[in-house]
């Protein structure tokens, strides 16, 4: 929007409105405020006389003291924010960054701790259940052994009907023992 | 010799396993944050030049003598070493010590990327915005004065100390991180290569995904045609300085990862006859390859980063001329900023000169160039903060540095594991769940004094003496020793067993000749430059006059003992273990 001096009328407006919220003294009007050199840079100084004489004018730290209290309003009124606005010699009281209750990062810390915890247990019962069916196995075969009847030859602690050796002949007499596997 | 089939050993469940893990152990973080900055500051396109040729020369011939030696002696690193010669067992042991100290600080430094990746996850990102002081008027003093990146890096992360002997307390988000960290590595190698034969499918081919993403995204971006040109543009001038030469053979060997034993624990799981020649040739392009393919999306995002920068400086500059000369709003952009500003100085020298502007050179901003965690966690989440979409990004990028240490990490536990595991004395009696679940405690707890404040201070002390100076010693040892000990003729037949033809003139000469000339001048090089001037590292100092810049300080007395030791140690269990065979 242009600069014009109806903007000009809104920000005195705005100025009269910050004083009389900051020292709550109702009598401060618009033709207190006076605005002087402006540019088309769209910059200007400006002043506040006292509403009671109409001569003096209000020290400059309570003008600041008044604008800071009220900045945001003025801010929308324009619809400008603190960078697009400036006062010269006030510094803009920041807003400090949001920051929920937990931090969110333990929240992603926790999840990512369940998971591998557990995938660490899952593993380790799976390679503790493998260890328990090898072991029942390796009594089993040596029941078998025991008995006599049948000479299973192993390699590697597996039978070798399950193995499935290219290279070797699979011996048909053990095919009748399938069943007794089977039933593992 | 080639001893039976059926050992009982452990066995890749497919070749693509073995060669993938081999990759994910060689393509690791320094491809992603030291190939772009050594191509940066040693010329450009120019720094492939010397690169290839310690490819060529040192790289592949000692990577396929790794390969094939794990393959055909079927041993982890003492035992193969062993078996060449038992006067050169302590070069297995000396890689074993070295993957040990190695394990321990780098799985600090994946530690950190965890604690990048779940800060990721808020809105705005944490490291984009200053935090405010005490009575809100400003922001915090230490962050204001040096950047909300370094803020949060220095302080929020590391919460550093001013000095490598002020140990600081302690960091207990750190030690969370640590320990999720070595419950990852232990969850991923509990059972040696059957498991991470699974997960390496996952962290190896995720980075390149993620490196294509990028790719497309930074190719998009404002600036990064400068960054790239940057980046590529030879600069030959550059070749005549040793030093060039002398990083294109460290970069070659340290990012094979050459001499932790690593490799020739993962071959040693082959079956015999394997084409190791093949192998060690694809690994070694694969690996220079990726790095090449990472340095373009790196360099789209930091000439991104510069350009944004420049565009900033020349924005601050344009409010204050505007603001002194009052001029109408938008009447100098960036295109006639130029033009301006000489007008404005021949015809108001002294207003202009008040002003005090800071001059913008897009150069200057592309050429602060930085590698290693200042690439990672200060200048690239600084661009990641620019992009729109900056959390996605962020995970994105944190999980590819965290896939890519990953998958190293695994062949720097297998270096350690599977030497232990040959030990009749502990195969036997501790189940191999366990093991490694000892190794990973162990590893955790001696982990928790890198948490410390100066922590950072001692991962750079391990960096740059521990996992440097030994394993130059290592493979220098190994090639000697194979090539005259173990007698190259011996070692042909091997492998002519193994991949079925003789290796050819190529490997002969490397192996005889240019690979241990080449790695005794790097070696002698290498402490010539350390000689040169006392050792001193940059410390983060808030009081100090020069802050943000870092301060310079010397290592004490004390400090330099370690280092040496670190360096030292691991090469006294060479001439030690040929003295004490000698003696027995």
């Amino acid at each position: 929007y242009a600069w014009d001096a109806n903007e000009e009328y809104l920000f005195k407006a705005m100025v009269a409105f910050a004083m009389r919220r900051y020292s709550s003294k109702s009598t401060t009007q618009i033709s207190n405020v006076v605005l002087c050199n402006v540019t088309d840079r769209v910059s200007f100084w400006f002043v506040v006389t006292d509403p009671n004489t109409n001569v003096t004018t209000v020290p400059g730290w309570e003008v600041e003291a008044a604008i800071r209290m009220n900045r945001n309003r003025i801010n929308s009124a324009f619809l400008l924010s603190d960078q697009t606005l400036q006062f010269l010699k006030i510094a803009s009281t920041l807003a400090p960054p949001v920051e929920p209750s937990t931090p969110v990062w333990l929240i992603v810390f926790g999840v990512v701790l369940c998971l591998i915890v557990a995938g660490i247990v899952f593993l380790v019962v799976g390679g503790i259940q493998q260890r328990k069916k090898k072991n029942k196995e390796s009594t089993e075969r040596e029941n078998l052994e025991e008995k006599g009847e049948v000479t299973v030859t192993v390699e590697n602690g597996i039978p070798c009907e399950v193995l499935d050796l290219k290279a070797g002949h699979i011996n048909g007499v053990f095919a009748a023992d399938d069943e007794r596997f089977a039933s593992l | 010799p080639v001893p039976p089939e059926e050992d009982g050993r452990p066995k890749w469940d497919n070749k693509f396993q073995y060669i993938l893990s081999c990759i994910g152990f060689a393509v690791g973080l320094g491809n992603v944050w030291r190939f772009p900055y050594l191509c940066q500051i040693h010329g450009g396109g120019a720094f492939l030049i010397p690169y290839f040729i310690a490819l060529l020369f040192e790289g592949i011939p000692l990577l396929h003598l790794e390969l094939a030696l794990g393959q055909c002696l079927r041993k982890g690193s003492i035992g193969a070493w062993n078996t060449i010669s038992p006067y050169l067992g302590g070069v297995g042991l000396a890689s074993w010590m070295v993957s040990v100290l190695v394990s321990l600080y780098y799985n600090t430094v994946l530690t950190w990327v965890m604690w990048y990746f779940i800060n990721s996850f808020q809105e705005p990102l944490p490291w984009s915005a200053c935090p405010l002081n005490a009575n809100r008027t400003g922001f915090n003093e230490e962050c204001h004065k040096s950047t909300s990146v370094n803020y949060f890096w220095y302080r929020k992360t590391l919460n550093i100390t001013s000095d490598v002997t002020e140990s600081g307390t302690l960091q207990w988000w750190l030690i969370l991180c640590l320990a999720a960290c070595w419950a990852i590595v232990y969850l991923c190698t509990i059972r040696g290569i059957e498991t991470t034969g699974k997960a390496i499918y996952v962290t190896a081919i995720f980075p390149y995904l993620v490196l294509t993403v990028f790719l497309i995204h930074g190719l998009t971006l404002p600036g990064a045609t400068e960054g790239l040109a940057y980046l590529f543009t030879p600069n030959l001038n550059t070749l005549k300085n040793p030093r060039v030469w002398l990083d294109a053979a460290t970069q070659i060997f340290f990012s094979l990862s050459l001499a932790f034993g690593g490799l020739i624990a993962f071959s040693s799981y082959n079956p015999a006859k394997n084409d190791c020649e093949k192998d060690a040739v694809t690994v070694a392009l694969v690996n220079s390859v990726t790095s090449l393919y990472a340095s373009i999306p790196v360099f789209s995002v930091l000439g991104f980063k510069a350009t944004t920068a420049y565009w900033d400086c020349l924005d601050r500059n344009i409010i204050s001329v505007i603001n002194e000369f009052d001029l109408p709003e938008e009447s100098i952009m960036r295109q006639n900023y130029t033009a301006w500003i000489s007008f404005l100085n021949s015809s108001y020298p002294e207003k202009m000169a008040g002003l005090k502007l800071k001059s913008c050179d897009l150069q200057e901003f592309l050429d602060q160039s930085v590698s290693g965690t200042g690439l990672a966690f200060i200048v690239f989440t600084q661009a990641i903060v620019l992009m729109p979409g900056s959390q996605a990004w962020a995970i994105l990028f944190f999980i590819m540095l965290f896939s890519l240490g990953l998958s190293s990490m695994f062949g720097n536990i297998e270096g350690v594991f599977t030497p232990l595991l040959e030990l009749q004395v502990i195969s036997k009696s501790l189940p191999k769940e366990l093991l490694s679940g000892i190794i990973c405690l162990i590893s955790f707890l001696v982990a928790l004094c890198f948490t410390l404040g100066s922590g950072s201070y001692w991962i750079d002390i391990f960096d740059r003496y521990a996992g440097s100076l030994p394993l130059l010693v290592i493979a220098f040892f190994e090639v000697v020793g194979v090539a005259y000990v173990y007698k190259i003729k011996r070692f042909s037949e091997d492998v002519k067993q193994m991949t079925g033809r003789k290796p050819n003139l190529y490997w002969q000469i490397t192996w005889r000749v240019i690979s241990p000339l080449l790695l005794l001048i790097v070696f002698v090089a290498f402490i010539i430059l350390q000689i040169q001037k006392p050792p001193s590292y940059g410390a983060w100092n808030p009081r100090y006059e020069g802050f943000p810049m870092k301060e310079e300080k010397v290592y004490p007395p004390w400090v330099l003992a370690i280092c040496v030791l670190l360096a030292v140690l691991p090469c006294t269990f060479v001439p030690l273990a040929a003295l004490f065979q000698l003696i027995k």
